[in-house]
Protein backbone atom coordinates (compact mmCIF):
# COMPACT_ATOMS: atom_id res chain seq x y z
CA UNK A 1 0.00 0.00 0.00
CA UNK A 2 1.04 3.10 -0.75
CA UNK A 3 2.60 5.48 2.15
CA UNK A 4 0.94 9.14 2.58
CA UNK A 5 3.46 11.86 1.78
CA UNK A 6 3.21 15.33 3.28
CA UNK A 7 5.13 16.98 0.67
CA UNK A 8 6.72 20.40 1.21
CA UNK A 9 3.81 21.82 -0.86
CA UNK A 10 1.73 20.69 1.45
CA UNK A 11 3.79 21.55 4.46
CA UNK A 12 3.57 25.54 2.83
CA UNK A 13 -0.03 25.76 3.05
CA UNK A 14 -0.24 25.19 6.92
CA UNK A 15 -0.87 28.59 8.86
CA UNK A 16 -2.14 30.74 5.35
CA UNK A 17 -5.13 32.07 6.07
CA UNK A 18 -8.16 32.41 3.73
CA UNK A 19 -9.80 35.70 2.07
CA UNK A 20 -13.18 36.44 4.39
CA UNK A 21 -16.21 34.65 3.48
CA UNK A 22 -19.37 36.09 4.51
CA UNK A 23 -21.73 33.81 6.38
CA UNK A 24 -25.15 34.72 7.19
CA UNK A 25 -27.57 34.13 10.42
CA UNK A 26 -30.99 34.91 9.58
CA UNK A 27 -34.90 33.65 10.88
CA UNK A 28 -35.08 31.49 8.35
CA UNK A 29 -31.37 30.14 8.19
CA UNK A 30 -31.48 29.02 12.17
CA UNK A 31 -35.11 27.64 11.98
CA UNK A 32 -33.45 25.28 9.19
CA UNK A 33 -30.60 24.36 11.19
CA UNK A 34 -32.54 23.63 14.11
CA UNK A 35 -34.96 21.65 12.44
CA UNK A 36 -32.37 19.60 10.93
CA UNK A 37 -31.15 18.54 14.03
CA UNK A 38 -34.61 18.03 15.68
CA UNK A 39 -34.90 20.98 18.21
CA UNK A 40 -38.11 21.84 19.40
CA UNK A 41 -37.15 24.38 22.10
CA UNK A 42 -38.76 27.82 20.44
CA UNK A 43 -36.32 29.82 21.06
CA UNK A 44 -34.87 28.88 18.01
CA UNK A 45 -37.98 29.57 16.46
CA UNK A 46 -40.35 32.16 17.49
CA UNK A 47 -38.73 35.77 17.97
CA UNK A 48 -40.93 36.16 20.65
CA UNK A 49 -39.69 33.65 22.65
CA UNK A 50 -36.20 33.92 21.89
CA UNK A 51 -36.65 37.66 23.23
CA UNK A 52 -38.38 36.52 26.14
CA UNK A 53 -35.11 34.53 26.54
CA UNK A 54 -32.51 37.18 26.56
CA UNK A 55 -32.12 36.71 23.20
CA UNK A 56 -32.17 39.65 20.62
CA UNK A 57 -33.32 37.48 18.02
CA UNK A 58 -33.15 33.66 17.36
CA UNK A 59 -30.25 32.34 18.52
CA UNK A 60 -27.90 30.08 16.43
CA UNK A 61 -27.89 26.71 17.73
CA UNK A 62 -24.64 25.40 18.94
CA UNK A 63 -22.33 24.00 15.85
CA UNK A 64 -24.30 26.49 13.73
CA UNK A 65 -21.81 29.41 12.34
CA UNK A 66 -24.53 31.04 9.74
CA UNK A 67 -24.48 29.80 6.42
CA UNK A 68 -21.90 30.48 3.75
CA UNK A 69 -23.46 32.44 0.94
CA UNK A 70 -23.77 30.22 -2.19
CA UNK A 71 -22.65 31.01 -5.34
CA UNK A 72 -22.55 28.67 -8.50
CA UNK A 73 -19.13 28.32 -9.51
CA UNK A 74 -17.27 30.36 -6.37
CA UNK A 75 -19.19 27.45 -3.74
CA UNK A 76 -18.58 24.16 -3.49
CA UNK A 77 -21.77 22.02 -4.64
CA UNK A 78 -21.31 18.87 -2.33
CA UNK A 79 -20.32 20.87 0.80
CA UNK A 80 -21.40 24.24 0.04
CA UNK A 81 -18.31 25.73 1.61
CA UNK A 82 -16.82 28.39 -0.87
CA UNK A 83 -13.90 27.56 -3.08
CA UNK A 84 -11.23 30.24 -2.08
CA UNK A 85 -8.14 31.01 -4.32
CA UNK A 86 -5.24 30.88 -2.40
CA UNK A 87 -2.77 27.56 -2.04
CA UNK A 88 -4.58 24.69 -2.27
CA UNK A 89 -3.27 21.68 -0.12
CA UNK A 90 -2.91 18.78 -3.24
CA UNK A 91 -2.82 15.61 -1.28
CA UNK A 92 -5.00 13.58 -4.30
CA UNK A 93 -6.90 11.48 -1.73
CA UNK A 94 -10.42 10.16 -2.68
CA UNK A 95 -12.17 9.66 0.16
CA UNK A 96 -12.64 12.03 3.63
CA UNK A 97 -14.16 11.75 6.63
CA UNK A 98 -14.96 14.15 9.46
CA UNK A 99 -12.52 13.05 12.41
CA UNK A 100 -14.25 15.87 14.65
CA UNK A 101 -14.32 19.42 15.97
CA UNK A 102 -13.45 21.50 19.00
CA UNK A 103 -15.12 24.69 19.13
CA UNK A 104 -14.74 27.99 21.63
CA UNK A 105 -17.84 30.36 21.99
CA UNK A 106 -16.77 33.94 22.69
CA UNK A 107 -20.18 35.47 22.13
CA UNK A 108 -23.47 34.91 21.24
CA UNK A 109 -24.46 34.26 17.77
CA UNK A 110 -27.91 35.58 16.65
CA UNK A 111 -30.09 35.76 13.72
CA UNK A 112 -29.34 39.04 12.55
CA UNK A 113 -25.83 38.77 12.76
CA UNK A 114 -23.52 38.70 9.80
CA UNK A 115 -20.56 36.68 10.13
CA UNK A 116 -17.07 37.40 8.48
CA UNK A 117 -14.87 33.45 8.48
CA UNK A 118 -11.55 32.64 7.47
CA UNK A 119 -9.97 29.87 7.81
CA UNK A 120 -6.44 27.74 7.20
CA UNK A 121 -4.76 24.55 7.77
CA UNK A 122 -3.88 24.66 10.78
CA UNK A 123 -2.06 20.72 11.07
CA UNK A 124 -1.32 18.03 8.71
CA UNK A 125 -0.04 14.65 9.90
CA UNK A 126 -0.59 10.77 9.19
CA UNK A 127 -1.99 8.52 11.28
CA UNK A 128 -2.14 4.68 10.87
CA UNK A 129 -5.78 3.85 11.56
CA UNK A 130 -7.28 -0.11 12.01
CA UNK A 131 -10.45 0.38 10.50
CA UNK A 132 -8.92 2.25 7.38
CA UNK A 133 -5.71 2.14 7.01
CA UNK A 134 -3.15 4.97 6.61
CA UNK A 135 -5.00 8.10 6.66
CA UNK A 136 -4.02 12.37 6.19
CA UNK A 137 -5.25 14.42 9.08
CA UNK A 138 -5.73 17.92 8.08
CA UNK A 139 -6.55 20.31 11.65
CA UNK A 140 -8.30 23.74 9.98
CA UNK A 141 -8.50 26.48 12.32
CA UNK A 142 -11.63 28.44 11.32
CA UNK A 143 -12.11 32.13 13.24
CA UNK A 144 -16.08 33.61 12.64
CA UNK A 145 -16.19 37.40 13.29
CA UNK A 146 -19.19 38.79 13.49
CA UNK A 147 -20.79 42.37 12.05
CA UNK A 148 -19.09 44.60 15.11
CA UNK A 149 -15.60 42.92 14.21
CA UNK A 150 -15.07 41.20 17.00
CA UNK A 151 -14.37 37.00 16.95
CA UNK A 152 -17.27 35.33 18.66
CA UNK A 153 -16.15 31.46 17.70
CA UNK A 154 -13.15 29.97 16.79
CA UNK A 155 -13.31 25.90 15.43
CA UNK A 156 -10.46 23.61 14.66
CA UNK A 157 -12.03 20.65 12.84
CA UNK A 158 -10.03 17.61 11.48
CA UNK A 159 -10.52 15.76 8.09
CA UNK A 160 -9.67 12.54 7.69
CA UNK A 161 -8.42 11.77 4.03
CA UNK A 162 -7.54 8.31 2.73
CA UNK B 1 -35.99 24.91 33.59
CA UNK B 2 -32.41 27.02 33.03
CA UNK B 3 -29.81 25.18 35.04
CA UNK B 4 -28.91 27.72 38.14
CA UNK B 5 -25.48 26.96 40.13
CA UNK B 6 -26.76 25.14 43.22
CA UNK B 7 -28.73 22.48 41.13
CA UNK B 8 -26.21 20.23 40.13
CA UNK B 9 -22.52 19.47 41.88
CA UNK B 10 -19.72 17.14 40.11
CA UNK B 11 -20.19 13.68 39.30
CA UNK B 12 -23.98 14.69 38.27
CA UNK B 13 -25.02 12.87 34.97
CA UNK B 14 -27.35 15.25 32.75
CA UNK B 15 -30.34 14.09 31.28
CA UNK B 16 -30.10 11.93 28.15
CA UNK B 17 -31.28 12.77 24.94
CA UNK B 18 -32.04 10.19 22.02
CA UNK B 19 -32.12 10.75 18.55
CA UNK B 20 -33.09 8.44 15.78
CA UNK B 21 -32.51 9.97 12.86
CA UNK B 22 -34.14 8.28 9.19
CA UNK B 23 -32.99 9.12 5.93
CA UNK B 24 -35.22 12.06 6.21
CA UNK B 25 -33.95 13.54 9.16
CA UNK B 26 -30.43 13.81 7.37
CA UNK B 27 -32.15 15.02 4.69
CA UNK B 28 -32.96 17.73 6.84
CA UNK B 29 -29.72 18.18 8.51
CA UNK B 30 -28.41 18.33 4.90
CA UNK B 31 -30.42 21.00 3.84
CA UNK B 32 -30.43 23.13 7.29
CA UNK B 33 -26.34 22.69 7.61
CA UNK B 34 -25.23 22.45 3.78
CA UNK B 35 -23.42 18.91 3.30
CA UNK B 36 -24.90 17.51 0.68
CA UNK B 37 -22.24 14.61 0.51
CA UNK B 38 -24.29 11.98 -0.76
CA UNK B 39 -22.36 10.10 1.46
CA UNK B 40 -25.18 10.47 3.81
CA UNK B 41 -28.14 10.33 1.55
CA UNK B 42 -27.63 8.00 -1.54
CA UNK B 43 -26.82 4.47 -0.46
CA UNK B 44 -25.91 4.03 -4.45
CA UNK B 45 -23.16 6.10 -3.79
CA UNK B 46 -19.72 4.51 -4.21
CA UNK B 47 -18.44 5.37 -0.69
CA UNK B 48 -21.97 4.69 1.05
CA UNK B 49 -21.48 0.63 -0.83
CA UNK B 50 -18.21 0.46 0.36
CA UNK B 51 -19.27 1.36 3.74
CA UNK B 52 -22.80 -1.08 3.62
CA UNK B 53 -24.94 1.96 4.05
CA UNK B 54 -25.59 6.03 3.93
CA UNK B 55 -23.62 6.79 7.26
CA UNK B 56 -24.99 10.08 9.96
CA UNK B 57 -23.45 12.96 9.24
CA UNK B 58 -20.92 13.40 11.73
CA UNK B 59 -21.73 17.23 12.05
CA UNK B 60 -25.14 15.82 13.07
CA UNK B 61 -23.89 14.37 16.35
CA UNK B 62 -21.99 17.36 16.81
CA UNK B 63 -25.14 19.60 17.09
CA UNK B 64 -26.68 16.66 18.89
CA UNK B 65 -24.65 16.69 21.44
CA UNK B 66 -24.99 20.85 21.77
CA UNK B 67 -28.60 20.20 21.98
CA UNK B 68 -27.95 17.54 24.96
CA UNK B 69 -26.10 20.54 26.40
CA UNK B 70 -28.27 23.37 25.48
CA UNK B 71 -31.10 21.63 27.20
CA UNK B 72 -29.65 21.21 30.08
CA UNK B 73 -28.63 24.52 30.21
CA UNK B 74 -32.20 25.91 29.41
CA UNK B 75 -30.48 29.22 28.52
CA UNK B 76 -29.37 29.68 32.09
CA UNK B 77 -25.80 29.76 31.00
CA UNK B 78 -23.62 29.51 28.24
CA UNK B 79 -21.34 27.04 26.27
CA UNK B 80 -18.08 28.39 26.07
CA UNK B 81 -16.39 25.60 24.70
CA UNK B 82 -17.65 22.05 23.44
CA UNK B 83 -15.81 19.29 21.08
CA UNK B 84 -16.22 16.10 19.99
CA UNK B 85 -14.62 12.89 17.90
CA UNK B 86 -16.14 11.23 15.40
CA UNK B 87 -14.71 7.40 16.73
CA UNK B 88 -17.54 5.46 14.88
CA UNK B 89 -20.30 5.42 12.13
CA UNK B 90 -23.59 5.88 13.09
CA UNK B 91 -26.44 4.40 11.00
CA UNK B 92 -29.53 5.82 10.19
CA UNK B 93 -33.04 4.10 12.07
CA UNK B 94 -30.41 3.35 14.98
CA UNK B 95 -31.25 4.70 17.84
CA UNK B 96 -28.30 6.61 19.89
CA UNK B 97 -28.89 7.72 23.63
CA UNK B 98 -26.29 11.22 24.29
CA UNK B 99 -25.54 11.59 27.65
CA UNK B 100 -22.94 13.72 29.99
CA UNK B 101 -21.60 14.18 33.17
CA UNK B 102 -20.31 16.93 35.20
CA UNK B 103 -16.66 15.91 35.61
CA UNK B 104 -15.60 19.57 37.31
CA UNK B 105 -17.15 22.72 38.48
CA UNK B 106 -15.37 25.63 39.60
CA UNK B 107 -14.68 29.33 38.96
CA UNK B 108 -12.51 31.18 37.48
CA UNK B 109 -11.88 34.89 36.41
CA UNK B 110 -15.32 35.61 37.92
CA UNK B 111 -16.87 33.07 36.06
CA UNK B 112 -19.08 29.95 37.41
CA UNK B 113 -18.10 26.89 35.01
CA UNK B 114 -18.49 23.43 34.53
CA UNK B 115 -16.48 20.82 32.93
CA UNK B 116 -18.57 17.95 30.96
CA UNK B 117 -17.71 14.56 29.43
CA UNK B 118 -19.96 13.73 26.58
CA UNK B 119 -20.65 10.72 24.56
CA UNK B 120 -22.90 9.39 22.48
CA UNK B 121 -23.77 5.68 22.80
CA UNK B 122 -24.88 3.33 19.92
CA UNK B 123 -28.01 0.25 20.08
CA UNK B 124 -24.83 -1.86 21.31
CA UNK B 125 -23.94 0.84 24.06
CA UNK B 126 -20.47 1.64 22.04
CA UNK B 127 -19.52 5.40 22.62
CA UNK B 128 -19.03 6.39 18.86
CA UNK B 129 -18.50 10.11 19.60
CA UNK B 130 -16.99 10.82 22.57
CA UNK B 131 -17.04 14.90 23.72
CA UNK B 132 -16.94 17.60 26.41
CA UNK B 133 -17.96 20.93 26.71
CA UNK B 134 -16.91 23.76 29.02
CA UNK B 135 -19.95 25.64 30.17
CA UNK B 136 -20.49 28.93 31.91
CA UNK B 137 -23.57 28.91 34.39
CA UNK B 138 -25.09 32.56 34.67
CA UNK B 139 -27.80 32.09 37.59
Amino acid sequence: MAKIEITPAMRAVVGVESPPWTHEVTTTSVRAFARGVGYTDLVYFDEAEAKKRGYRSLPAPATYFGTPIFIPGKSNDTFSNPMLPGPRLEHGLKNVLDGGAETEYLEDICAGDTLTVTSQVADLTTRETKAMGEMLIVTNLTTVKNQHGRVVARQRSQGLFY
Amino acid sequence: MPVTWDAFKEGDEIPVLKKKPGVTQLVKYAAGGGDFNPLHHDFNFPQSKALGSIIVHGRFKYAALGELVSSWLDHGGRIQKISCQYRGMDFPNQEMTLGGKVVRKYEEAGKKLADLELWAKNEKGQNTTPGSATVRIDR
